[in-house]
């Protein structure tokens, strides 16, 4: 862990040292123009996502897997750049907005993308990492549901999906994030359709869950990572929501996790606590992150993001920056160790500038690991 | 040089292996030692004593009573509640307590009375975002009805930085005016206009009255809106409110309306008149008045 903290370190130096404004041209242009400090409608994201596409052919491209209950589009957004021995990629998956009213998850995966498009080309480390990975993030699953929390002012804190009601009933609506094909129907659920956490009336009966099931059922084997991003409470989840079954990782699921909060936490202080939901939140079953780790995932996390309850799930739109400045840094603290953790002699190999972006960079690069090296700099604590 | 030790320590752990090995022991005492020195004395199965060299991923347990894990959620509830109980005796629309962290917990059952937690908390002042240590204890009752949890609480400062002269000032705003005032807060994009802002603290205070109140082991509750202010002609010398409120319950996930009725002045404080657990209208829930 030690040497990757090590890395880690001077990845982050690099990143912000190197971070340049002005991009290259056009095609950032809408990207740079839109406001990622608010929160936007469904149409916005749609038209955001095709424009990121549109502007950065060589690292962006777009897929439709999946279909709402209502017939929306569920769509990714697929970051990866092409690696010149034509080796086989891996996959990390980041999905937002699988409970409607989390506005902060969406607005988080916009950023996260933002982030790559912005710095990829001016920072070694996630072009070496994109050239091995290709990251996957869905900025909103729950189309329906946030659509739904637009509608007016009572419509805000919806949860659900917007499936419609059971015979004999009126409510609408699956909590998708129960409906998963993950010891479904055991724990932390209600089988009352009107109730938040209704799971479904069976594992994966709902067409949102059932499309990530498919898209990544097809290719567990390549996927390395798989991060789901809700709020709110400032915690990091690991597998499993069933109090009596752990994750055969366990125990470096914890040091992961705790490596990603403690990034977090050096952004604004903020602290996130890491466990398993049993311990730390409340027992459940049918989480998309529990059905990842159970097919074979090796890092699945939930990320509650910001805050503990004063504004909870109406979090004010002056601290989406600050939210998502830290939970950038947590999710890029976990990717990187999974890749490095797959990729391992890479990360000494970068050192050396492979394909650099400028010759200004590599300069400065080997100087800053020769200090470090010959000062004998102590690792992360 | 330092990069060199960094290899040097994690060749050094790899040897020794993690703390969660456990080694083979020798083989049975029963073993034949008279046998043909060349023949492998067979070992016989011995349950319990014979181990498998596994890395043992031990999960924590979440720890119910005796001295508690501050992170797990049996303390971090508890430690909600005393919040909400904070909340009930200093709470102002110039102070609004949150819970900050738990240092420590313990738990004891109390023969078929109920649980007993005692915390050691900080909490924060939202306002003045000063923090302070809080001693403080809580007891669940169980049994049939619903009773409430009771709460002893002793923190280092509180009540501490004089509020006084904007509760008076807020007072004065408020004291001739009688009409429904613009609600939703926050909105939805969690924004409350500067002016609003005392009002939504007096919701937070007002609500933790019912917080407090609905609060069980198996619960952790916060305020998630007040979606309208009406307020009432003021009646001796009590500003009257009646606020419709959104809390959310983080375990179940629920958005519960109630209705609200209080007074408030600077000298006497929030007084709750009346609250009212509201139907939604996609539910079924019956009314429930208290």
């Amino acid at each position: 862990m030690t040497p990757k903290c090590w890395m880690l370190r001077l990845f982050v130096l690099i990143s912000s040292g190197l971070e340049t404004s002005g991009g290259s041209g056009g095609g950032l242009q809408s990207t740079r123009s839109y406001d990622y400090t608010k929160y936007h409608p469904m149409d916005e994201i749609y038209r955001w996502m095709e424009d990121v596409e549109r502007g950065n052919p060589e690292l962006v491209s777009s897929a439709v897997y999946g279909h709402t209950v209502e017939g929306r589009n569920i769509t990714l957004l697929k970051l990866g750049l092409d690696n010149s021995e034509g080796r086989e990629k891996k996959l990390m998956w980041v999905d937002c907005g699988i409970h409607a009213r989390e506005w902060i998850a969406p607005a988080f995966c916009q950023w996260f993308v933002k982030e790559i498009v912005h710095t990829y080309k001016t920072n070694e480390k996630l072009e070496q990492m994109l050239q091995n990975l290709d990251v996957y993030v869905t900025p909103v699953i729950n189309v329906d549901g946030y659509t739904f929390t637009w509608a007016n002012d009572s419509t805000r804190l919806w949860r659900k999906s917007r499936s419609l009601p059971l015979q004999g009933s009126n409510c609408y609506g699956v909590d998708l994030n129960r409906n998963f094909n993950a010891n479904w129907g055991t724990v932390g659920v209600s089988f009352d359709s009107c109730a938040n956490t209704y799971c479904g009336k069976s594992p994966g009966s709902e067409p949102e869950a059932r499309a990530v099931m498919d898209f990544i059922g097809r290719r567990v084997n390549q996927t390395l990572c798989f991060l789901t991003i809700h709020s709110a409470g400032q915690l990091i989840l690991l597998p499993y929501g069933h109090p009596e079954i752990s994750a055969p990782n366990y125990n470096e699921l914890v040091s992961v996790g705790e490596a990603a909060a403690a990034e977090m936490k050096k952004v604004h202080g903020m602290t996130y606590t890491v466990g398993t939901s049993p311990q730390i939140l409340y027992p459940n079953s049918g989480s998309s992150r529990d059905w990842a780790r159970l097919m074979g995932v090796p890092f699945s996390y939930t990320f509650e993001l910001r805050d503990t309850g004063e504004f909870s799930h109406l979090l004010p739109e002056e601290q989406i920056q600050p939210a998502c400045e830290e939970a950038y840094a947590g999710a890029l603290s976990i990717i990187t160790h999974v890749h490095d953790k797959t990729f391992s002699s890479a990360a000494v190999a970068a050192v050396t500038g492979v394909a650099s972006a400028s010759g200004v960079a590599v300069a400065i690069l080997s100087t800053v690991v020769s200090a470090l090296v010959t000062a004998g700099v102590s690792a992360c604590d | 040089m330092g990069f060199g030790i960094i290899v040097f320590l994690a060749v050094i752990i790899g040897v020794l292996g993690s703390p969660g090995v456990t080694s083979r022991p020798e083989a049975a005492a029963s073993a034949d030692v008279s046998a043909h020195p060349n023949s492998v004395p067979e070992t016989p199965e011995i349950f319990g004593q014979e181990k498998v060299l596994v890395l043992e991923e031990v999960e924590e347990d979440v720890m119910m009573t005796g001295e508690l894990n501050p992170n797990q959620y049996p303390a971090q509830r508890a430690a909600k509640v005393v919040q909400h109980y904070l909340n009930t005796c200093y709470g102002s629309p110039y102070r609004v307590i949150g819970l900050n962290r738990v240092h420590s917990g313990n738990a004891q059952d109390v023969t078929d009375s109920g649980r007993k937690f005692q915390l050691e908390i900080s909490v924060q002042d939202f306002i003045s975002n000063k923090t302070e240590k809080c001693s403080a204890e809580v007891f669940f009752p169980s049994g049939g009805q619903q009773r409430s949890p009771q709460v002893h609480a002793s923190c280092e400062e509180l009540p501490k930085i004089n509020t006084q002269a904007q509760e008076e000032a807020l007072y004065q705003k408020y004291k001739t005016n009688q009409s429904r005032l613009s609600a939703e807060l926050p909105d939805s994009f969690g924004h409350i206009d500067p002016d609003m802002e005392p009002l939504w603290h007096l919701g937070t205070v007002a609500s933790s009255f019912i917080m407090l109140n609905e609060s069980t082991e198996n619960t952790l509750y916060n305020m998630a809106q007040v979606a309208n202010i009406t307020q009432l002609a003021t009646e001796n010398e009590q500003l009257k409110f009646d606020y419709h409120i959104l809390l959310h319950e983080m375990v179940s996930q629920e958005i519960i309306h109630w209705k609200l009725l209080f007074t408030w002045s600077p000298p006497a404080g929030v007084k709750v008149l009346q609250m009212e657990q509201l139907p939604h209208s996609h539910h079924h829930e019956p009314l429930n008045t208290r």
